[in-house]
């Protein structure tokens, strides 16, 4: 049985008034993927723009085509509530010279989860086995904060539907319980984006950088260490950025950050303090406030408004 | 491209069911007409593999058929009677036409009979039933707009006998080829999709198969017949193509077992000749709605933001909030005055709150 919304609330309450009282924190570790970790390698100099796997894609997850930029074609622009999985196409700019690129963009399930550590209600949760984060509707309260934490800009908001939901790509979660594999890497005509455990990827990706040396951008994986890792991992000739993926430092992901949060809030002293100041000013203020309201009442004999 | 008739079914291949038949009795068949144009008839003319003598004399065995028996009149009734008790509950019924209903049957009658009763009686003692066309599947031509001789389907009428529709105007002749042999060979009919069409031939759509396809996905489109695109094999759907909306197996099986003579191939839209409702019904020019979405051609780009605000737009939403700054501000300002004034003269408080006493006026009064 999961937990309901309203648990949660409760739960939550009690949970942060017993924290403020005993001003205790959970320490942040060090984020690694899970030792059987599941992931996708996406090799964009593999890839050939066939779409198959957005359409496959579509499919697999009973997505609506997004027809609403041309009706007559599953055209969506970007991800958002159709579409989960999508090819971009990089084109040099005019002036510009360089090779053109592919770019598949899907959830990267990272393995330190902004979304995750974005929401408050735990809605969006990473499992501990395989490393897939998925979104649990009985636990969303809609705020989307999960969207505006995401770097890769992933999780979209359902903004048609009256009972919103968040999509975005959960590894075919269903498929794989049928012992098949996601539905993009299982059409992939060129094997340009292959599913498999993340540790073994990673090795497949170093091996395909060292076999052709000055090939891939920096030689390096992209999601290796970019953001504290993510389970999609990105190797191509145009450098990534250009390919719309962010440039994040190997420390740019949430628990670090949170463990400069619990040094500012260690035993509650530093944010204590702030308070005490500022319900000082306030006092000061209401008082002079409180004297003049007095004196306008003895001069006009009228109440006070307000 | 070109068909191999005897392998059409997909569960044998071709060498199986030419040796099975061999082997098998020729199944009895008799052909009916009803309102048709024999233009299904003329199809089936039209085949190689088996060629219909072939078909006729060796593979099946054709007991009535009013085109191509050369019986006629009293002769011809009393083949069709014979047979019908002859091989009672084992022939195979082939309709083409649709059967009027209106008038108690008087739109089409043969030796007296109207075609309902002819239908029932012949429907009554077949093994199974072939409709073979749009007309005898669901109506057809016949019936399209006010249906004035209430033409119907042979399904329409007929229940409790194994019915095949093979729609289309005319349908490809190896879809009635594969469905006999597959009888032929199993006894038994092909596996039907939920209109009663036989799915190794109708569980596609044109358009996913259509050669014109890779226009479509790339907005190549002709606008008008004749148009340069039109002549360059662009995709016809602005032309009123049905092909998204019509299941049929015309874009891989070219008709007269020739490459591209089919309606697309040589430049006319599909009509949806196999789909009741479409066909006759809906305006040859409305364009089908498309069911299955596939990308297009093109592909988004990898930053696809909001882009930047022109010049002119950015100088009047300055204006806008500007202005707007200002009013409230000398609103404020107003207000701040106005209070301000009033504070200093305070308004009179209105009469009717105010408590008044006439005594206590009076003594007012005498005061001063």
């Amino acid at each position: 049985m999961s937990i309901t919304r309203r648990q949660l609330i409760k739960i939550g309450i009690a949970g942060g008034a017993s924290a403020a009282l005993t001003g205790t924190a959970v320490a942040a570790e060090e984020p690694s993927a899970p030792r059987d970790a599941v992931g996708m390698l996406y090799d964009a100099t593999l890839c050939v723009g066939c779409k198959s796997c957005v359409v496959a894609c579509a499919n697999a997850n009973g997505l609506t085509p997004d027809t609403r930029l041309d009706p007559l074609h599953q055209s969506p622009v970007d991800l958002n509530s159709f579409t989960k999985n999508i090819i971009k196409l990089y084109t040099p700019a005019a002036g510009e010279s360089g090779p053109y690129s592919f770019v598949k963009r899907q959830c990267m399930h990272c393995v330190d989860p902004f979304c995750a550590a974005a929401c408050p209600f735990h809605a969006l949760s990473k499992d501990a086995v395989t490393g897939i984060v998925s979104w649990d509707s009985d636990k969303c309260i809609g705020c989307r904060y999960c969207q505006l934490a995401c770097p890769f800009e992933t999780p979209k908001f359902d903004w048609d539907a009256f009972n919103a939901k968040i999509i975005k790509c959960e590894f075919c979660k269903e498929r794989q319980a049928r012992g098949l594999e996601p539905a993009c890497t299982y059409v992939c005509p060129k094997k340009a984006v292959i599913f498999g455990r993340r540790d073994l990827l990673l090795r497949e990706a170093h091996r395909r950088i060292e076999n052709s040396p000055g090939k891939y951008f920096d030689n390096r994986v992209y999601g290796e260490v970019e953001g504290g890792g993510t389970q999609v991992l990105y190797l191509s000739t145009v450098s990534f950025d250009k390919l719309g993926l962010p440039n994040l430092s190997a420390d740019e992901h949430p628990s670090h950050w949170l463990r400069w949060q619990e040094r500012v809030m260690k035993g509650f002293v530093l944010p204590l303090t702030v308070y005490g100041v500022i319900v000082g000013f306030l006092k000061q203020n209401f008082r002079e406030h409180d004297k003049e309201m007095n004196e306008e009442q003895k001069k006009t004999g009228l109440l006070p408004q307000i | 491209m070109a068909p191999v008739g005897l392998a059409i079914t997909k569960k044998a291949w071709a060498g199986d069911v030419a040796a099975d038949l061999l082997k098998t009795v020729r199944p009895p068949v008799i052909w009916l007409h009803f309102q048709d144009c024999t233009g299904c008839t003329e199809t089936l003319l039209r085949t190689s593999k088996p060629g219909v003598a072939d078909l006729i004399l060796n593979i099946i065995s054709l007991e009535y058929h009013e085109t191509l028996m050369p019986g006629s009149g009293r002769q011809a009734e009393e083949q069709l009677h014979s047979a019908m008790k002859t091989y009672a509950g084992k022939y195979v019924l082939v309709c083409e036409g649709s059967i009027p209903t209106k008038g108690d049957g008087i739109y089409f009658k043969l030796g007296g009979k109207p075609g309902t009763q002819l239908l029932e009686e012949a429907a009554a003692k077949a093994g199974e039933i072939v409709a073979i066309g749009s007309c005898a599947s669901w109506g057809g031509l016949p019936s399209a707009g006010d249906n004035p001789t209430g033409a119907n389907g042979v399904a329409d009428l007929i229940k409790g006998v194994p019915i095949v529709n093979l729609p289309g105007c005319p349908p490809h002749p190896y879809n009635l080829l594969g469905t006999v042999l597959e009888f032929v060979r199993t006894g038994a009919l092909p596996e039907l999709d939920s209109a009663l069409r036989p799915k190794f031939a109708y569980d596609r759509v044109i358009h996913e198969h259509c050669p014109r396809r890779p226009h479509f996905d790339s907005g190549r489109f002709a606008q008008q017949f004749g148009d340069d695109g039109h002549r360059h094999g662009w995709c016809l759907y602005k032309l009123g193509c049905k092909g998204p909306d019509t299941h049929a197996g015309c874009s891989t099986r070219h008709f007269n077992e020739m490459p591209d003579v089919w309606p697309i191939g040589i430049g006319a839209p599909c009509v949806g000749c196999t789909e009741k409702g479409i066909a006759f019904n809906v305006p040859i020019f409305q364009n089908a709605s498309v069911h299955n979405f596939t990308p297009p051609a093109t592909y988004p780009p990898i930053a696809t933001g909001a882009g930047h605000p022109a010049h002119i737009a950015t100088g009047l939403a300055g204006l806008i909030v500007g202005s707007a700054v200002g009013a409230a501000w000398t609103a404020a300002q107003r207000f701040q005055s106005s209070q301000e004034s009033a504070a200093v003269n305070p308004p009179e408080p209105p009469k009717e709150l105010v408590p008044v006493s006439h005594e206590k006026s009076n003594e007012d009064g005498g005061g001063i």
